[in-house]
């Protein structure tokens, strides 16, 4: 093994370290003949590092060289620091070697564009394709793609790869050009039309050949920084909204803006990420994608900003009492997911359980339900005590809000694991 | 005070409910073999019988679903004091109520059981995410865990489909046993002396001579990623919890 291997990996595993996609989720990959790997439902946290962060890939660069000029970007071409770069080979060897021993999930590759778009995907593709073919390896691969690929690489990216992604980078155009000069939406947006078309192109062949290649069979990702513009959660939650309308679209991720290039005018000075934010985000993402709430009713021009004390979700109760209290025995699924305290597992086990019987707040304690939070906004036709309408929401606010609690504001909620405290 | 004494195993389990409805005697507690009795215990030795806990299986596979049965097997696995108690009474509910129970939340050892089954099947999990090979000379890969349940006996399938073309065993240091695969089935392996060190290292002279120099990437790569402005150390142990750490290649000596 080449010495030099340690330093590469130290170098550029720290350059890719700001990307937070870390799922591996939504493939299931068996290992057909006698190869390396599988993939399965959800991707397998192997470890967490010190900032609580799960590590299920191997999350690396290419190269940290690049001909571009980010504002954001450690790598920028403006920035003096060490480069360095991988041969296809010396990644395929970590990928595998770190696999067999149960450390990672499988890859996550990304790259600082060298030449352009192209020539560097290309390299990228290389590694995927040596995995998938020389080493027979079946464990996961995201590849990340360069701004500007072109419809040739898309399509041979998504015969290797399990995810494929272009970020957006930021929550508007305007605010890309402004911190991204080399970038625009188009060069983005093209290449993720190009994912999209092969992933539904790739599931009709299926539909027909159940032999037929598969195409990125976990869909797309994107990525966009919070606190580094001006634009609104309003503004965010709406341009993630019309992402998740695309159909290969499966997650959006939000990175609050760690000031890295401080001596930089064009991005605000901050003294720490925006973690309350994007947490805040993470919860309104999942209440959109989970709990069947709008776009519209968690933020509007009235509420543009989500509510950095309270979850969404019981911000939304809040402006909404009318709604409430819900009969736990006799409201509908959808109903009984909006009360706070009452996560999607404890809704479906209230909708099985109360077949056999009628509920009782005790039943409610037992099967999960966070009664502190829920029990301003149930009934189980005991004595309904204490509503949001005879305490008032103001109450229930000061009652539950998190800086009461300053310990549990610090969590952080990059990972899969949004907890409204259900 | 009837008590049925069993031999730990879940066969033995399905044959004490068996004996029960055979003799329409039903135990106060069923205990294991190595079990102290308390005075004024009346004894059952229950004598395990394969055809005997088929037919009880077969019984339940008609009241409640495949996976409500398989949710009993993995409780069994907790090996929580006086579960066999509470497995039993679940069985005797579900072959004699007219449906099935398995949803009724609102029946104590329904809920209990459930409860139990998400713990163990966490543990389960929390294996896959913590196993952590070395790479022996004779090209094993070899593993220390600890789990608090007894989960490996579910893990095999998973470990068997995503490490197919390398042999590998991954041991539990508590129970004593563990499982080998050797590319072509896995089976139970116990060992009469394991050169290992605490943390569960194998003998530097006996790794495969790459295998140091992946521990070291791994930890480096670790050290990394980490986001310093973002440093959580309550979050990690949280998700990672400590007692594992024993093991993990990241941690060793932690
Ligand atoms: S293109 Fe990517 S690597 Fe290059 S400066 Fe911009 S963000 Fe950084």
């Amino acid at each position: 093994m080449d010495t030099k291997i340690f330093d590469k990996l130290k170098i550029l595993a720290e350059a890719a370290k700001f990307d937070v996609s870390c799922a591996s989720s939504g493939t299931t990959r068996n290992n057909p003949g006698k190869g390396i790997g599988s993939t399965s439902g959800w991707g397998i946290c192997h470890s967490f590092t010190e900032d609580g962060r799960c590590v299920s890939l191997l999350k690396i660069m290419l190269t940290n060289c690049c001909i571009y000029d980010c504002a954001y970007c450690a790598n920028r071409r403006s920035n003096d620091i060490p480069r360095t770069t991988f041969s296809v080979s010396e990644l395929v060897e970590l990928t595998v070697e770190f696999y067999r021993r149960n450390y990672i999930e499988g890859l996550f590759l990304s790259s600082g564009i060298v030449r352009n778009a192209d020539y560097t995907m290309e390299r990228m593709v290389r590694v995927a394709k040596d995995l998938r073919t020389v080493h027979k390896y079946n464990g996961y691969i995201h590849l990340k793609s360069i701004p500007g690929t072109s419809r040739e690489l898309i399509a041979e990216a998504g015969l290797y790869a399990d995810r494929l992604s272009c970020n957006i980078e930021m929550p508007s155009e305007e605010s890309l050009k402004l911190v991204a000069p080399d970038k625009n939406y188009q060069s983005i947006y093209t290449p993720m039309s190009y994912i999209q078309q092969g992933f539904l192109q790739g599931r009709e062949d299926r539909q027909k050949y159940r032999h037929a290649l598969r195409f990125a069979p976990a869909g797309q990702s994107t990525q966009m920084i919070i606190g580094a513009s001006q634009d609104s959660d309003m503004k965010i939650l709406n341009l993630s909204d019309a992402l998740y309308r695309r159909p290969a679209m499966k997650r959006v991720y939000y990175s609050g803006y760690i000031p890295i290039n401080t001596y930089d005018t064009r991005l605000p000075a901050i003294a720490a990420p925006p973690l309350v934010r994007e947490n805040r985000l993470y919860q309104a993402d999942w209440l959109m994608r989970f709990y069947h709430f709008k776009v519209n009713e968690i933020v509007n021009e009235a509420h543009p900003s989500l509510d950095l004390d309270i979850d969404p979700k019981l911000s939304w109760a809040l402006r909404h009492p009318e709604m409430f209290p819900v009969n736990v025995n006799t409201a509908d699924y959808e109903m009984i997911l909006r009360v706070p305290g009452i996560g999607v597992k404890s809704a479906k086990l209230i909708v099985a359980a109360r077949r056999y019987g009628r509920l009782t707040s005790g039943n409610l304690q037992k099967i999960g339900i966070v009664m502190k939070r829920a029990r301003f906004f149930i009934t189980c036709n005991e004595l309904a005590a204490n509503t949001v309408h005879e305490t008032g929401p103001e109450y229930i606010r000061k009652a539950l809000t998190d800086s009461v609690n300053p310990k549990k504001r610090k969590t952080n909620d990059r990972q899969l694991v949004i907890d409204f405290g259900e | 005070m009837l008590y049925f004494i069993y031999d730990n195993t879940f066969e033995g389990l399905l044959t004490c409910v068996f004996d029960a409805f055979n003799r329409r005697e039903f135990p106060q507690k069923i205990v294991r073999t190595d079990t102290a009795l308390p005075l004024f215990t009346e004894p059952f030795r229950v004598i395990t019988d394969t055809d005997k806990s088929e037919r009880v299986l077969n019984a339940l596979k008609k009241k409640i679903s495949h996976s409500a049965v398989r949710m009993l097997f993995v409780d069994f696995l907790s090996e929580l004091e006086g579960i066999e108690t509470v497995i039993f009474r679940y069985i005797q509910k579900a072959v004699t109520a007219k449906t099935s129970i398995e949803m009724n939340f609102a029946d104590a050892d329904v809920l209990e059981l459930s409860k139990i089954y998400r713990k163990v099947m966490r543990e389960e999990e929390r294996v896959r995410q913590f196993v952590r090979f070395q790479k022996t000379a004779d090209n094993i890969y070899f593993a220390v865990i600890e789990p608090v349940y007894n989960v490996l006996p579910l893990t095999g399938r998973f470990f068997k489909t995503r490490y197919a073309d390398q042999q590998w065993i991954v041991y539990d240091a508590k129970r004593k046993y563990g499982l080998f695969y050797d590319l072509n089935t896995v089976e139970t392996v116990c060992f009469d002396s394991l050169d290992i060190s605490p943390a569960g290292n194998i003998n530097p002279e006996k790794l495969d001579e790459s295998e140091l120099a992946f521990r070291i990437l791994w930890k480096d790569y670790l050290k990394a990623v980490t986001i310093r402005e973002r440093i959580n150390l309550k979050l990690q142990r949280q998700y990672m919890p400590v007692r594992f750490w024993k093991y993990l290649t990241e941690k060793n000596g932690e």
